[in-house]
């Protein structure tokens, strides 16, 4: 297979997730509603109780809605992967999922190109709400909203990553119940999302060592750099490693030899 | 590679965690031929299926199409290769055509071309006018049909159907099912219908009765029938079952 023809594929699949979500731009929204309700109502009752102090990449005190923000964007990839995946899960049910498989281009590719595609959507979705925020006096740099793109793509893949790696493990759609109890509330909570990681550390030390290890720490911090034209070098790399661990996991979970995929009867 | 059958199944084996669903399974089909894979529901029919589009590798022996291995060299294998798989796999949201052009990227087909070949398949089964129709619109025998076309834009040489007049009524079955004859002989395609309803066998077909996850038969079906000391398909793959299931429990 040549070059463009990689490429003819590729532009296929983000085609038809494109179309598909002209088709559930309802789902875009509610989407949307998740982290903005956590902004507007959960940000303004804890603004009082909780201060943050100056710390990188804040030069100044700033608002809890302000240091929220990174932490809902990464809320919005986290939901958008594991919903990609569950999608894929119900592509697998229905049966579209084989239309995929038995193209020629490996398989790699197609699943690759497929998160692509999810990761896309979630940073239009993340843009939307940053519009919504900015009126909200949640305002980043300019430069900063052109260097978190590539971050948020990154994140994406990752999380997307981890999504798809769970699609492929779980047999029914019934069991993405159990998803959600156990990856997305454990991982939002226990990072720096809602509460800066130096607080954490003096209320307990476990669950700061829990943090530092969540790869959902990393994005969030990789967002919040970003958003103010920064690296966390660190976090880059974190979440860079963890991005290829699990889009490992996931192509192999779609192995047709050794995968996950092959030892489930009826798909 | 003008020597090599259509499609050679050669001593394959599968199973589902412990449970064997595919016992070493060989056969090949000759080119140009249609061949019905008939087998009661549960007979590996879908398993078997599974295992030629490469969804998954079989536990021992190999599979070649056209002389290409399907798990080495998969690429060459699936371009040849078309499917109608049992479970709908359209998008039910998007039109017709979207379904389509969508299936020629998947093959990295030019977008010119594919949008001709579409054109052309369509219009082939008096579909043109439905193309820009979402496909939840479609009747079942319809969706039937789009799947029937998809699985031929990249212009495939074999092509496998999975039960796909599963759930249609009467003469929609019987439509498509001409359909495909009629295919088989114009496009010079290899064809496998798999089935468990013995009527859509024709006298001058060729059928392979799985049975248990076992291959019990295979051939023309006058052979099959001449075999087995019947009269017709019908009393021959209901022979074959019952001696089959007599040697199990003996």
């Amino acid at each position: 297979m040549s070059m463009i023809q990689y490429f003819r594929c590729f532009v296929g699949i983000i085609q038809r997730e494109a179309l598909r979500f002209l088709q559930q731009q309802g789902r875009f929204f509610a989407a949307l509603v998740r982290p903005l309700v956590w902004l507007f109502i959960f940000a303004a009752g804890f603004r009082s109780i909780l201060g943050v102090s100056i710390v990188p990449p804040y030069e100044t005190y700033v608002m809890y809605e302000v240091y929220i923000t990174p932490g809902l964007l990464g809320m919005i990839q986290l939901f958008n992967g594991m919903q990609s995946s569950l999608s894929m899960v119900y592509d697998r049910e229905m049966g579209s999922m084989k239309t995929l498989l038995i193209s020629p281009l490996p398989r790699w590719f197609l699943l690759t190109s497929k998160l692509c595609a999810g990761v896309l959507i979630s940073i239009l979705q993340s843009f939307v709400y940053l519009l919504i925020a900015w009126f909200w006096e949640v305002e980043a740099p300019l430069f900063g909203y052109l260097v978190l793109i590539p971050a948020l793509f990154l994140s994406g893949l990752m999380l997307g990553s981890l999504g798809l790696f769970f699609s492929s493990v779980i047999k029914q759609l019934e069991n993405f119940a159990g998803v959600m109890n156990f990856v997305i509330f454990p991982m939002f909570f226990t990072s720096s999302a809602l509460y800066p990681l130096w607080r954490i550390k003096e209320s307990s030390i476990l669950l700061y060592n829990i943090a530092m290890y969540n790869p959902f720490t990393h994005v969030v911090e990789l967002i919040r750099f970003a958003l103010y034209g920064q690296v966390n070098y660190y976090s880059l790399a974190y979440v860079s490693i963890a991005c290829a661990v699990f889009l490992s996991l996931a192509i192999w979970g779609y192995d047709p030899t050794r995968g996950t995929l092959a030892r489930l009867k009826g798909n | 590679m003008s020597e090599f059958p259509a499609l050679h199944v050669d001593t394959i084996s599968f199973n589902y965690g412990k449970q064997p669903a595919l016992k070493d399974l060989s056969f090949h089909l000759e080119r140009g031929n249609f061949t019905v894979l008939l087998g009661q529901n549960g007979a590996g029919k879908t398993t078997l299926i599974s295992l030629i589009t490469r969804l998954y590798n079989p536990h021992a022996g190999s599979i070649h199409i056209y002389g290409y291995d399907i798990r080495f060299q998969s690429a060459e294998a699936l371009k040849r290769l078309g499917v109608v798989f049992q479970q709908r796999t359209l998008d039910m949201d998007l039109t017709v055509r979207q379904n389509l052009m969508y299936f020629t990227s998947l093959h990295g087909l030019e977008r010119d071309q594919a949008k001709l070949r579409i054109a052309l398949e369509l219009e082939r089964l008096g579909l043109a006018e439905r193309s820009n129709e979402k496909v939840r619109k479609l009747s079942g025998g319809l969706i039937r049909r789009v799947e029937i076309v998809r699985a031929l834009l990249h212009q495939p040489q074999l092509m496998i159907l999975d039960e796909p007049t599963a759930g249609l009524d009467h003469s929609s079955r019987q439509a498509i099912i001409e359909h495909v004859r009629n295919l088989c002989k114009v496009k010079e395609l290899t064809l496998l219908w798999a089935t468990h309803l013995i009527d859509e066998v024709a006298p001058a077909d060729q059928v392979l009765i799985l049975h248990h996850g076992e291959l019990i038969a295979g051939g023309a079906v006058q052979e099959v029938i001449d075999r087995t000391g019947t009269e017709n398909i019908q009393e021959a793959f209901q022979k074959l079952i019952g001696i089959n299931n007599k040697l199990k429990i003996s």
